[in-house]
């Protein structure tokens, strides 16, 4: 680790950091990206949270009391933009920066100017997006699917800003998930194979797949949006020969692997949280690389589940609804591995080990609903009501957001250097655990019994569920202010950390001090397989 | 791989990039939906073509000074792979786009299948491909379609060719025959040209004698969508390969490594490749 072997490159990587928001602006640091990704994330959290806690104060009981139906449409449209591509998908992409090189041994990112502009492009991104809710005709209100026509015909003025957006966020991801593949590909230390890997890169070389197959589709499809609103064409309109479906199968196409691409990630989180603190190796390694390659695959055939009762024609529906059914059995593999782990394990219940495995069940029953979902007849009855809020709801909040929170726990002690509070960390946990199913729970018998979404009243009888899911909300909201202190305080100070921070955990990101120096494994490290590999019990 | 993996120090052109890219798109969103900052969309438009100029700029001076090893090699071989990879999903969405519109959403509309419904709307409407007569009255179709054995058929014959003569570029720089690299770029560049005059052509045409326009129903959309994207990239490659003729005027590039001038072929053939499509799936059948 002599400095005076290195070529001209050595300069570069020892120049002083540079001070201020200079140094947040400039930086090619996989560790300040990785910081300013999971940053910016958290702020979108919080604004995509206080717009969900605006629907649940309105729907707390019938009747309009709060906003105007049409704000409430901003709201619960904003909300779920902000949520899945300014809060969930930044946060994996800034868990990514953080430890897939940690991970694989490698100096940093593959491109690390690029990385910079992607992440960059987010915060311009959603400036955009947000300041369109003050302009003349106010903000996207169409729901974050923004089906045609609703999105085109009735849309507001400021619609261009939302495309114009979609667009700048499409390209952060893309360029993103470019670096991602590029560095996972080409910069592990070199006795590390790809089936040495761990999981949790595995789950993104696999996402960054999606990434590229999928948002260039969403890039077309809001393309073609902005030519049917200012330009005349008629792509979904039926009176130029169009069709508003066709917008809905261009959508999904996208927006499935979508969500694959918000629970890939959550997957690989908690296949290196389990073994950790059950103190065994994961169960069935391979097996959880092939259902991840499995459940990427498939999720490029069931993209019409979310169009059911559009008008499809039965072969249609009958192909899409065994496809959707197909992808419940490499999703239970993952189930079962992580199950079999915990079995016989020595298992101790840390903070990050309790936010995975509430995971674990929540999601679960989030993949559940899935599949009730997926069966065509039944889903005339689910269709938009709040059962698939409930649905997608678990998937992503106790699935994914808690995935996110466990990853966030688990590795704070590398990049701070100490160890979150463990009391704070627990009273975090169970509130939220309380908090998120007190919200989503009464959901899935709101929607049986009818309730549609995107509704900002509703008839009486739903009354004592939609109290349940607001004080719940709002329960939920407020106890993610916790995670807030809990990170400041562990970023000041607290009980210092290790370089191996927890007892069981395997991997290369634990060979480095903790907090991990601004530059690290500036030389391969050394990696045995025999011993370091996850896949090799 | 011994620790000779060029990682650069912080730098400016990624903000500023985005910077200028504000400019863009607030001139352009506000140009569009309030009809004024037209002008902030065009300077932002040259900023990023600033940007891009300094920012590449960087990188080949990196490249020239000896800072990249192989394995840096790869990592730009492998961005420049899955982009062009992203962009064919970009088309393939489009395509999808057409072959939906023809294989299913018309018939539909002319009352075949479960969803004859939406015939009852338009009952005269009669669906066929090129769409001539649009379901209402609101859209006028196009009274005729470009004929595919005259402009696009030469366009076909221009664009292939610059894909053969790029390719003997290439092999002319992989011997260190520079003047033959510099003939056959530039020969390239002009067949690329040509081929984007004659697309102009064909536009004019398409749009002052055929009535063929963007508001000519969604054989005109599908038209100009795929035909108009397509040229757009033949025109960013063009750029890209102009960049190249000058820097192996320069005296850039040896015969083992020229990884820009491989970039930039590669996006060639790829437009190349999706021409072929679009002749295919566009004009012909």
């Amino acid at each position: 680790m002599t400095s005076n072997s290195y070529s001209s490159a050595e300069g570069h990587i020892h120049e002083p950091p540079l001070r201020g928001i200079k140094r947040w602006l400039l930086t090619t640091n996989h560790k300040e990206i990785g910081s300013l990704y999971l940053i910016f994330s958290l702020v979108m959290f919080f604004i995509g949270g206080t717009m969900a806690l605006v629907i649940r104060a309105e729907l707390f009981q019938p009747g309009l009391q709060l906003v105007q139906p049409e704000f409430f449409n901003q709201m619960t449209t904003m909300h779920g933009l902000i949520m899945v591509f300014g809060a969930v998908m930044p946060a994996f992409v800034g868990l990514a920066n953080w430890m897939v090189p940690l991970q694989i041994g490698a100096p940093d990112m593959a491109l690390p100017r690029l990385n910079n502009f992607s992440f960059w492009l987010l915060p311009l991104a959603f400036s955009l997006l947000l300041s369109s809710l003050f302009m003349e005709g106010g903000g996207p209100n169409f729901g974050w699917t923004f089906y045609a026509p609703l999105s085109t015909t009735y849309a507001p003025p400021s619609t261009n800003f939302f495309i114009l957006s979609i667009h700048l966020a499409g390209i952060s991801s893309i360029l993103g998930a470019i670096n991602i593949i590029a560095t996972i590909l080409n910069m592990r230390t070199p006795a590390m194979k790809l089936m040495d890997m761990p999981l949790f890169v595995w789950t993104w070389l696999i996402t960054a797949f999606l990434l590229l197959a999928v948002m260039p589709v969403l890039a077309g499809v809001v393309t073609m949006m902005l030519l049917d609103i200012n330009f005349g064409t008629s792509f979904f309109n039926a009176a130029g020969g169009g069709d508003p479906v066709l917008f809905q199968h261009l959508f999904w196409f996208f927006g499935h692997p979508e969500v694959y691409i918000m629970i890939l990630p959550a997957f690989g989180i908690a296949s290196m949280i389990v073994p950790t603190f059950a103190r065994k190796r994961l169960f069935g390694y391979r097996s959880m690389v092939y259902a991840t390659a499995s459940i990427a695959i498939l999720s490029f055939v069931v993209w019409a589940h979310h169009m059911f009762t559009v008008g499809l024609p039965l072969a249609a529906q009958l192909f899409f609804m065994y496809a959707t059914m197909l992808i419940a059995v490499p999703t239970g593999v993952k189930v079962f591995n992580w199950v079999a782990t915990l079995f016989h394990g020595s298992i101790s219940f840390e903070v990050p080990m309790l936010f995975t495995l509430a995971f674990i069940v929540q999601f679960t029953i989030g993949g559940l609903s899935g599949v009730m979902l997926a069966i065509v007849p039944a889903d005339y009855q689910y269709h938009d009501t709040y059962f698939v809020v409930a649905h997608f709801h678990y998937v992503l909040v106790p699935g994914a957001v808690f995935a996110i929170i466990a990853g966030v726990y688990y590795w704070l002690p590398k990049w701070t250097g100490f160890y979150p509070d463990e009391t704070l960390g627990r009273w975090h946990f169970w509130l939220s655990v309380i908090g998120v199913n007190l919200t989503f729970f009464p959901m899935h018998f709101s929607g049986l019994a009818g309730m549609p979404r995107r509704i900002p009243d509703y008839a009486l009888q739903f009354a004592d569920f939609n109290l349940l899911s607001s004080l719940g909300g709002f329960l939920f909201g407020m106890s993610q202010l916790l995670l807030i202190w809990v990170v400041v305080r562990c970023v000041r100070g607290g009980k210092p950390a290790p370089d191996k921070a927890w007892e069981g955990a395997e991997g290369l990101e634990w060979q480095v001090p903790s907090p991990a120096p601004l530059h690290t494994f500036s030389t391969p490290p050394e990696f045995i397989p025999e011993r370091d590999s996850p896949g090799r019990a | 791989m011994s620790g000779s993996y060029y990682v650069p120090a912080s730098s400016k052109w990624p903000i500023l990039m985005v910077v200028v890219l504000a400019l863009l798109v607030i001139g352009a969103g506000s140009s569009l939906s309030f009809g004024h900052g037209f002008g902030l969309f065009l300077a932002g438009m040259v900023g990023v073509l600033v940007m891009m100029f300094v920012w590449f700029r960087d990188v080949i001076h990196e490249s020239r000074s000896g800072l990249y090893d192989a394995q840096m090699d790869r990592s730009f071989r492998m961005g420049m792979a899955w982009f062009i990879f992203s962009e064919v999903m970009f088309f393939a969405a489009f395509f999808g786009a057409l072959f939906y519109i023809r294989v299913f959403a018309l018939p539909w509309l002319d009352g075949e299948g479960e969803k004859g419904i939406s015939a009852l709307l338009w009952p005269d409407f009669s669906a066929s491909w090129p769409l001539l007569k649009t379901p209402s009255d609101a859209f006028t179709g196009p009274a005729e379609v470009i004929d595919p054995w005259h402009l696009p058929l030469l366009n076909t014959v221009l664009l292939v060719s610059s894909s053969i003569t790029l390719t003997i570029a290439h092999h002319a720089l992989k011997n260190d025959q520079r003047n033959k690299t510099k003939l056959w770029l530039l020969l390239t560049l002009i067949l690329g040209f040509v081929f984007l005059v004659v697309q102009g052509i064909e536009y004019v045409e398409a749009y002052t004698q055929l009535g063929l326009t963007l508001q000519a129903g969604v054989y005109g959309g599908t038209f100009f969508l795929l035909t108009g994207f397509h040229g757009l990239h033949v025109t960013l490659g063009a750029c890209v390969l102009t960049v190249i003729l000058l820097r192996v005027w320069r005296g850039h590039f040896s015969s083992r490594s020229h990884f820009g001038f491989e970039a930039a072929s590669w996006y060639w053939h790829f437009v190349d490749v999706v021409w072929l499509g679009l002749f295919i799936f566009v004009y012909v059948v």
